[in-house]
């Protein structure tokens, strides 16, 4: 009876994983082969690959979206990570009523819809011109209610007597936080590095609205302009969705670990 | 009686704790509740471009007539109590599966259930869309077996359009949510489980008594980030769909911004039914707060 119970558990495991992944992998396999091997819904990768790269080139400049979408997602996670991090452990480490009223009415700032924000910031930026401008893509999300309440939630299992020692040696407020905070919370800023440089990279509607230059636009805002051809190249379509796919993937497989133990740490 | 010039120890570290949570601050209010304060004016307004005059509520007003806004509420709402509920139920199932000790591969479970989410919305909308073509692999695979004579449309369809968006939603989306129930359920003692277990408890009442009413801030976090984002959707209905046929499965998000870029813009209006999906994500997080909270 508990054999079976567990035979169950694991069919029901395996058949979730399965469907998990397969989308991704008949995408991988998609992107070797030519769109009619595709359609014929072949299995095997194929030897396309090169080909499909090669026109996918002539239609699209792929390094220079890839260059953004790294430029813009590595800028906006570092300069993201140090703020919010620094509000989470201010907000928690000098907690009083006053500091506990404005984080409240930041964390009201999680149910304002991007559509709501989104006209008004356009019009800002656009007379500010910061259209088609690093600085345009990271501002509005420079700073989220979510990554301070992270923080905040980890910054409360930040030892308080090692921070008294601290003060004693000499050490200024702000160098405990750096010296101190900073490298004992390392995963806790591996989760929120995952996070911000997922979200930012995968980010889509915010960069349409500003990026109106084709020479600024990244790599979702590429993989969706092939889309409105003709026919569809399934084999092209499918590289351009691999190539946007592979630096959040490695982003994930590397920091997996100490994503996974920051999230337990934020959630307590 | 002290010193006026020099700072007690106390107020320097309350002075610096201001100091670190300003800028943070300052750019929420900066980036969100000026430009939504903005929003709230221009929904008054009427006009293109800066050449804009009050027109009171009349924004408002036109919205319950317009039917196509209608339709995208309508979607927005299907998608919202069908697709959240099964999402998260299905989570929290896979998360107590996988918190199991004498599971084997548990890593590699997890890593695999997890993988969806490391890809972008914009991929994966495209990646559905290919799945589900008239000449795409599913098509093929059911008329290989015999299921179908010709590919079936199923995102010609508004029916399994609409499907085909939560489907994708739930693959997307689920493993995201596993990983919270998982981080909550290492917060609770295995050996409650245990104890659990040797009186004689079945694995639904556990999941039921034990798993669920521990894990409810974590549920509510999820269940509340969840509606939050469904009532924003946009990516999928922009590249999956094209939010069609002929508006079926659009998403107010996506009609908000056909009314403010694609077409003439109309930022007033678009300013107004941007403000019904703020009041709509309000009211639905004081709910589900309100839920969350009971004891019983």
């Amino acid at each position: 009876m508990i054999k079976l119970k567990r035979m169950g558990q694991y069919v029901f495991l395996i058949i979730t994983s399965l469907l998990s992944i397969f989308p991704l992998v008949w995408m991988a396999i998609s992107a070797t082969n030519k769109s009619a091997d595709v359609v014929k819904g072949v299995m095997m990768p194929g030897t396309y690959l090169l080909k499909n790269l090669e026109s996918l080139m002539n239609q699209q400049n792929v390094w220079k979206a890839m260059g953004n979408s790294f430029k813009y997602a590595i800028i906006l996670t570092i300069v993201s990570l140090i703020i919010c991090s620094l509000a989470g452990y201010g907000f928690e480490i000098y907690h009083d009523k006053g500091k506990d009223v404005v984080m409240n009415i930041i964390l009201l700032a999680m149910m304002v819809p991007f559509a709501a924000t989104m006209i008004p910031l356009f019009q800002m930026f656009s007379s500010a011109n910061l259209l088609n401008t690093t600085m345009g893509f990271i501002l509005p999300t420079i700073s989220t209610p979510f990554l301070i309440m992270m923080f905040r939630q980890s910054a409360r299992s930040f030892p308080h007597d090692i921070m008294e020692a601290a003060r004693i040696d000499g050490l200024g407020e702000l160098a405990i936080f750096f010296k101190m905070f900073m490298p004992t919370m390392r995963s806790t800023y591996a989760a929120a590095m995952t996070i911000t440089f997922m979200n930012a990279w995968n980010s889509y509607l915010w960069p349409k609205v500003i990026m109106t230059d084709a020479e600024s636009i990244t790599m979702p805002m590429l993989v969706a302009n092939l889309k409105a051809g003709y026919t569809t190249d399934y084999g092209v379509l499918m590289l351009a969705v691999l190539l946007c796919s592979i630096p959040t993937m490695i982003v994930f497989f590397v920091l997996q670990k100490s994503f996974a133990e920051g999230i337990t740490g934020a959630v307590k | 009686m002290s010193k006026p010039k020099k700072m007690n120890l106390n107020q320097k570290q309350n002075l610096s704790g201001w100091f670190f949570l300003a800028p943070a601050t300052a750019f929420i209010a900066m980036m969100s509740f000026f430009p939504m304060f903005k929003a709230l004016i221009l929904s008054f307004k009427t006009g293109i471009g800066t050449n804009m005059t009050w027109t009171g509520i009349s924004n408002y007003v036109r919205m319950f007539q317009d039917a196509v806004f209608m339709q995208s509420l309508k979607n927005t709402f299907f998608y919202l109590i069908i697709q959240v509920p099964i999402m998260l139920i299905l989570a929290l199932i896979l998360a107590t599966m996988l918190n199991d000790r004498h599971l084997r591969c548990k890593g590699l479970f997890r890593t695999m259930i997890f993988l969806p989410c490391a890809t972008s919305l914009v991929s994966y909308a495209i990646i559905f869309r290919s799945l589900f073509a008239v000449d795409g692999f599913v098509n093929t695979i059911l008329i290989k077996l015999g299921f179908l004579n010709t590919g079936y449309n199923f995102l010609g369809h508004p029916m399994s359009a609409r499907i085909i968006i939560i489907v994708a939603l739930i693959w997307r989306w689920t493993g995201y949510n596993m990983v919270f129930y998982l981080s909550g359920l290492q917060n609770i003692e295995y050996s409650v489980y245990e104890a659990a277990k040797i009186d004689g408890a079945s694995p639904f009442k556990i999941f039921t008594k034990i798993t669920v009413p521990l894990l409810k801030p974590t549920i509510l976090l999820t269940a509340i980030m969840s509606t939050n984002g469904t009532l924003q959707l946009f990516d999928e209905s922009w590249n999956l769909t094209f939010g069609g046929p002929a508006n079926a499965s659009i998403t107010m998000s996506h009609y908000i911004y056909n009314m403010s870029f694609k077409y003439v813009p109309n930022f007033g209006y678009a300013a107004a039914m941007s403000y019904l999906i703020l009041i709509l994500v309000a009211v639905l997080a004081f709910i589900q707060m309100k839920v969350g909270d009971k004891r019983d």
